[in-house]
């Protein structure tokens, strides 16, 4: 396949993996706004735009940090060139630049997307409207999941959806972590506080991992614990192994199918080692936000590694 | 608007009966709900946007992507007409090949008087690169759409021709498959010939066209300028159905005298290219030097023997008016034979009687540049407002070798849905011709081209027309 559509299927997985990640941040947001109201409320809206590295953007145009501004800012607002609507356009655009390249379903899933949300995007987004918005953002990033899983050929075009993904989900997973890194630290973590086990929970519900934490954890919740999960668990699919997990195995793929050791590959041979080798002690004790910004770091040396291997530009 | 006489209706003769190749479709419609058929056209065209059938406009901002409207009544030919119609289309782009082979090479044609020299020596299409070449397997246009119109019940005349890059047979695949999709009992009731197989004739059409030394499974790509193209999805979905890559300009390179795609295991020689760009665009170091879309050196590997480009660069030349004016002395001078096809009726307004006959004439007749296309640029006097005449009139004074003028013709029709039930409405029809050393393929169907306004004559999309699945019998 050409080295650009490659880049293209890859692009257009990234943008719907961010759209959705979006989408669940701003219904985490959303809750802990209803449930807790006032200051924790406004806190919990700046930290959302700070996790979207929107804050620059933002605060050039506002002063204060409200629920459907906040909302509209990051969903259609055209001032924030990094819109939740803008990113379905470039997916959808990636996505007719390798029309060749995906299934009839895979165009299908995505164009009825674009088109529901292009609609339901096209005014302003009310506090009574806002759910229907987010849920047709997952709604439409899981129809997609489900056709590529469905209809694809398991050939490198599937391998570099998937690595777009995974690339994609492991950075976002990291930035929120990080930038909530101060809840899960030790000195932090004593238990009785509601407080602190509502921002707890909220940390888990922009990753939709309060089900899983919850079951595994028979309804205990503290700080170190949930550090854990996220970053090191291989179970849940949004924790940062489980992301590498499946990324080495796609890169494995490719390396295969075109049977040269790549550099991507190499890397991601040498992150999972790491894990392999990590625990949640080592983080704690080299810090966690170092880790963090360490870990995305690399992230991105890796998804350059992908482009450069296989030419995605001339 | 008044169309100069009554036209002729496919579907229904003057005393209201049914024509025979309409017979069983309109049995079949008499048994429909009316009610359900509106349904059904709402049906369609969600249908045409989610699959992403859409065209984009030029110079129109606010709706980059829009729909070609359907309609669900087919074009209906009988295996007869077809029949008749195919060897005049064979001949006539048999002719085609001929006289562009001539053209760059010895130029009989103009030897003999036939065809003055100025048609070609003041066309830009005509590439002076190509004089003393000839492509693969002699084959200039690989893929040609002829525009018929119709007046009479056998009477089928040619209105254009289009052998640079005939663009619309996606809306023939895709019309088929929607009617397909909406009524298949009536596939099952009417013999209708089959017109899917178009991208796998093509395939195999372009492999037999490719360099000498090419494998026995050449890689053919097509080139497209990119997604905002307004033929994008066709490019795209040819491709899709071919099998082939689709590729842009900046995935291709001269690597070692060859033309090759970077892929994501290095550059790959490209055989055939069918590319869908302009004569003008396809290679920077020998024409618009300021081309993003094309290949810097791909003519001269061109011109090596190492790549077939579909069609050949120089063959826009005889889509230019003023020479489709000569077609039937060209069909005529190579073949041997009389044109199977007419002509409409063409007054060359570089001629002084002409010119005087068409501007006495002009309120009754169409005016068309010599370069136009897609309906830009023409005066249609019958529906002008005096003031634009005067104004096109000057403008013809000003340049008369620069326009034709033709009768306002009583095209014929076939009637579309409205809110109010049938209703008749001019259409013309574009067959997909496509030609290898191997011979020429007729596909049975085409794209069929409808006006949606009531007396219109104008039936390009760009200018709001609509488009039918155009049945062709097999009886």
């Amino acid at each position: 396949m050409l080295g650009r559509t490659a880049s293209s299927v890859f692009w257009m997985f990234r943008y719907l993996e961010r759209a959705e990640n979006t989408a669940r941040l701003l219904e985490a947001g959303f809750r802990m706004a209803l449930t807790r109201g006032g200051d924790i409320a406004n806190d919990e809206w700046r930290s959302v735009i700070d996790t979207l590295g929107l804050k620059a953007a933002y605060e050039a145009l506002y002063d204060e940090y409200s629920g459907t501004q906040v909302c509209n800012f990051v969903l259609r607002d055209r001032e924030n060139g990094e819109n939740v609507m803008r990113m379905f356009d470039l997916a959808r655009s990636n996505a007719r630049a390798s029309r060749t390249s995906i299934t009839g379903e895979v165009w299908e899933a995505v164009n009825e997307s674009w088109m529901s949300l292009t609609h339901l995007l096209s005014r302003p987004v009310r506090e009574t409207g806002l759910g229907t918005v987010l849920a047709m953002v997952r709604r439409s990033a899981t129809l997609v999941r489900g056709a590529t899983y469905g209809s694809m050929l398991r050939s490198e075009i599937y391998h570099f959806a998937r690595a777009g993904t995974y690339i994609e989900r492991a950075d976002s997973t990291a930035r929120i972590l990080d930038v909530k890194y101060y809840l899960l630290l030790p000195s932090l973590a004593y238990v009785g506080s509601t407080l602190d086990t509502s921002q707890w929970d909220n940390v888990l519900r922009s990753l939709s991992a309060e089900r899983a934490f919850r079951w595994l954890n028979a309804g205990r919740m503290d700080a170190r614990g949930i550090a854990e999960f996220l970053i090191l668990d291989q179970r849940f699919p949004r924790s940062l192994s489980f992301c590498y997990k499946e990324l080495s195995e796609n890169l494995g793929r490719l390396a295969e199918i075109h049977g040269v050791e790549s550099q991507s590959n190499a890397k991601i041979i040498e992150a999972m080692y790491r894990f392999r080798t990590t625990t949640i002690d080592t983080i704690f004790d080299s810090g966690l936000h170092e880790f963090l910004t360490g870990f995305n770091a690399n992230n991105q040396v890796i998804a350059n590694s992908i482009a450069e291997d296989y030419r995605f530009f001339a | 608007m008044n169309t100069p006489e009554p036209n002729f209706d496919e579907m229904r003769q003057a005393d209201g009966s049914i024509r025979p190749a309409y017979v069983d479709y309109c049995q079949w419609l008499d048994e429909q709900d009316p009610s359900q058929m509106r349904r059904k056209g709402r049906e369609a065209e969600n249908f045409f946007r989610r699959t992403g059938i859409t065209f984009n406009v030029y110079g129109d901002d606010d709706a980059e992507e829009r729909l070609i409207p359907f309609d669900m009544v087919p074009r209906i030919i009988t295996g007869g007409e077809w029949r008749k119609l195919s060897r005049g289309i064979e001949q006539r782009v048999r002719a085609l090949n001929a006289f562009m082979h001539d053209l760059y090479h010895r130029q009989e044609i103009i030897r003999s008087g036939r065809l003055p020299e100025r048609l070609f020596s003041n066309n830009d299409a005509w590439l002076p690169q190509m004089v003393g070449f000839t492509p693969p397997g002699g084959v200039y246009t690989h893929i040609v759409g002829i525009d018929l119109v119709r007046t009479g019940p056998n009477e089928f005349m040619v209105l254009e021709d289009n052998a640079r890059t005939p663009s619309g047979v996606s809306y023939m695949l895709e019309n088929r498959e929607t009617m397909m999709a909406m009524f298949p009992e009536l596939f099952s009731r009417i013999p209708v010939q089959p017109v899917s197989d178009y991208p796998r004739r093509l395939a195999k059409s372009l492999a037999a066209c490719a360099p000498d030394g090419a494998s026995d499974k050449p890689m053919v790509a097509v080139l497209t300028p990119g997604i905002y193209n307004s033929a994008y999805f066709e490019h795209a979905f040819l491709a899709d159905q071919m099998g082939a890559e689709l590729v842009e300009g900046s995935d291709l390179r001269v690597v070692d005298g060859r033309v090759q795609m970077r892929t994501t295991a290095g550059y790959q020689p490209i055989d055939v290219l069918y590319r869908r760009v302009d004569d003008d665009f396809l290679d920077p170091l020998t024409f618009n030097p300021e081309s993003m879309l094309g290949v810097p050196g791909i003519m001269d590997v061109y011109r090596s023997g190492g790549i077939t480009i579909a069609n050949a660069p120089g063959t826009g030349v005889a889509d230019d008016k003023a020479i489709y004016s000569f077609m039937p002395e060209i069909v005529e001078f190579y073949t041997g034979e009389k044109p199977l096809l007419p002509n409409v009726p063409t007054w060359r307004c570089a001629e002084p009687d002409s010119l005087a006959y068409v501007l006495d004439n002009i309120a009754e007749l169409v005016v068309k540049e010599v370069h136009g296309s897609g309906g830009y640029g023409m005066l249609i006097g019958p529906t002008s407002s005096k003031r634009e005449i005067a104004n096109f009139k000057d403008k013809l004074k000003a340049n008369p070798t620069n326009y034709i003028a033709q009768p306002t013709l009583a095209l014929s029709t076939v009637p579309i849905f409205t809110k109010s039930g049938l209703a008749p409405r001019h259409l013309d029809l574009r067959p997909f011709v496509l030609v290898s050393p191997g011979g020429i393929d007729i596909t049975p169907g085409g794209l069929t081209r409808v006006a949606l306004k009531k007396g219109s004559l104008v039936v390009n999309s760009s200018q709001g027309g609509g488009t039918k699945d155009t049945w062709v019998l097999n009886d």
